[in-house]
This record gives structure tokens, sequence and C-alpha cells, in this order.
């Protein structure tokens, strides 16, 4: 299935879970990142249990606390 | 309020804008802009609001230059170490133009002056560099129904957002709570390009310009972010406000202002 992780359309096995995603995509400090998937967030406690369909865009937000 | 013949020439590159004009000019000139941290992002917004004619604005930090801010702080110079960064900033943005009223305040923020501090101000720019201070300030500025432009920097990446309160959502809406202490790594420990700075710190100040004359489309419900490594920009749609947020749905459970506990790598100030 096609999948559109920060704008790229990449391909990934059926049914895969936000977990498999976020490892899949190598983030960074994993259990700080906010996902949003269909311009919806996605709870970070059903990261697991949320499966990917075919067609969804996900967006990963990071933390970024620099400024000065 | 009729321009001067210094002032309509100062401003003339902004007069001859159709979408500026003269009375962008004046909305610009009668704007109040509050910017926190006269740093990396703040050192170009300060700079550009400043040219740009914004007729009062204010400056808060609590930290004095030092060496190792001048590869991104450009508002300070080499004979500026020592110096409180608001007043060295401040004197180069009335050297830029002395047409405007610069307030200075040397002073972190905190849940007992941020009220006050952001109480005169149109519109506020967090240019901070640490968590406690970013949530403060979304937390403030949505209490206060203040706009605001938050952004951070790390690194060869940066990212801003605009938070209209009442209207698109807020930095907590995308980030519940702050990160726990060194979990996420600050510029301090992780380092950031000095250009960086320049880029986001001026979209913040563009920001500011929009949205003090009403021209163009605000970053409200977005996050832009951008990789210098790629040289890619990305504006990620956000989830619109709702009831989910803690501090600006219709039924926060945050009322009062948070001072979360200072990473300990941000407190050397
Ligand atoms: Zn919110």
């Amino acid at each position: 299935m096609k999948i559109t992780v920060a704008g790229e359309t990449k391909e990934f096995d059926d049914g895969i879970s936000v977990s498999k995603l976020i490892e899949l995509e190598n983030v960074e400090t994993p259990q700080y990142v906010t996902v949003s998937v269909n311009e919806e967030f996605v709870d970070s406690g059903a990261f697991g249990s949320t499966a990917l369909k075919d067609g969804d865009n996900v967006e990963f937000l990071y933390f970024m606390g620099g400024g000065r | 309020m009729a321009f001067t013949d210094e002032q309509l020439e100062r401003y003339s590159r902004h007069i001859i804008l159709k979408e500026i004009g003269v009375k962008g000019q004046k909305k610009l000139l009668a704007g109040k802009v509050l910017i926190i941290g006269a740093g990396g992002l703040g050192a170009p917004a300060a700079m550009y609001l400043a040219a740009a004619g914004v007729g009062t604005i204010g400056i808060a930090d609590a930290d004095k230059v030092d060496l190792s801010n001048l590869q991104r702080q450009v508002i300070h110079t080499t004979n500026d170490i020592g110096k409180r960064k608001v007043e060295s900033a401040a004197e180069t943005m009335r050297a830029i133009n002395p047409d405007i009223t610069v307030n200075t305040y040397y002073d972190f923020v905190n849940s007992s002056n941020i009220m006050d501090l952001i109480a005169d101000y149109d519109f506020i720019l967090d240019g901070t560099d640490n968590f406690p201070a970013k949530f403060l300030i979304n937390d403030a500025c949505v209490m206060a129904g203040k706009p605001f432009s938050h952004a951070g920097i790390i690194r060869f990446k940066g990212q801003l957002t605009t938070v209209i309160p009442g209207e698109g959502p807020c930095y907590r809406c995308i980030f519940k709570n702050p990160p726990p202490k060194d979990a996420v790594p600050t510029c301090k420990q992780a380092g950031v390009i000095g250009a960086m700075g320049g880029v986001i710190g001026s979209l913040q100040a563009m920001e500011a310009v929009k949205y003090l004359t009403g021209v163009g489309e605000l970053l409200s419900g977005y996050l832009l972010t951008y990789d210098a490594l790629k040289m890619e920009f990305h504006k990620v749609k956000l989830p619109p406000r709702g009831d989910g947020c803690a501090v600006c749905s219709d039924h926060p459970t945050i009322t009062e202002l948070i001072d979360y506990e200072q990473a300990a790598c941000d407190m050397k100030q």
C-alpha cells in the first residue's frame, strides 16, 4: 500500500501500525513525536493499535526547543 | 498623522507595494510587537521589524551577550560582549530606525510577569530556547487572546506556526506537555547552524508584519518546517482547534499559568 509520509509517497506493507511506521522511518525521539493521520492527531497510546490504510497521509511533528 | 518626507523616503519600498501602501505603513507605525528572547530568532526578527517601522517593539531577555552568541545572533556585535542583550538589541534597532520606540525588559518571563508583559502588545514573537518558556508563552497568549508566532530551531532544522487564539490550533494542541528534562536536545547541546535563526526569525517577522497590516494569509492552522540539508520547506496542515486541548478548548483544564522546571542545561544564565 502507498502512504504519504511528510509529503513523500512511499510503498509499505499492508496494514502496518503507526508504531511500525515510526520504526521504519527512523523517527528521532519516537516517544515524544506527535503523529497526525489524514489531518487528525493520533493519541500516542494508540500508535500500536492504529493500522494505516492505503492512501493515508501521515505527518510527524517534532519538538524543537531551540531559539536563542 | 501625515508622513514626514523622511518617512516617505525611508518606507518608500513598502509604500509602493499595493498591499501595504500608506495605509499599511501607518498600521505598522501604530503596531506594537513584543519579542521574547533576543537571540538566534529574536535578533533577525527585531532588526526587520525595526527597519519596517513597527512603531513600538518590546524585547525581553535576561541574558548578557556572550562570545558564543555571535555565530548567529546578528543584532549583537563583538563590542557588545558582556552587555545586557536587551540593551545591545535596542541600540541596534534604534540605530537602524530612530523612528521607533523600543522597550526593554531585562527579565526572564515567568508565570507572574508574563501577563503584564504581553498586555500592551498586539502580537508576540516567541524567540525563546526552552520548552518551559514556549509552553508558558503559548498558555499566556491563549489566555490573554494575544496572537503570536511560535518557532523552534535545532541543528539544520527549524519550524514555526502562528497561533490566533480562539480561531486556530495552539502549540499545546500539537504538543500536550513539555518533554522531560534532557529528553529532547536543545541548541546548546546539539548545535544550530547560524543562518537558521535568520530564516525562521525572518519568517516570524513576516507573520508579524502580515498580522499588523492584515495582508495575506497567516500561518495559522499549519506548522511550516524547514530542513536546510535537504533544502526543503514542508507545510503541515494541523487539525482544527478541538475539544482535546487542555488550554485552548472551550472547556480548558489548564486555567492558570505553569512554571515548568527548566532543563538543567539551560540554566547557566
Ligand atoms: Zn490548543
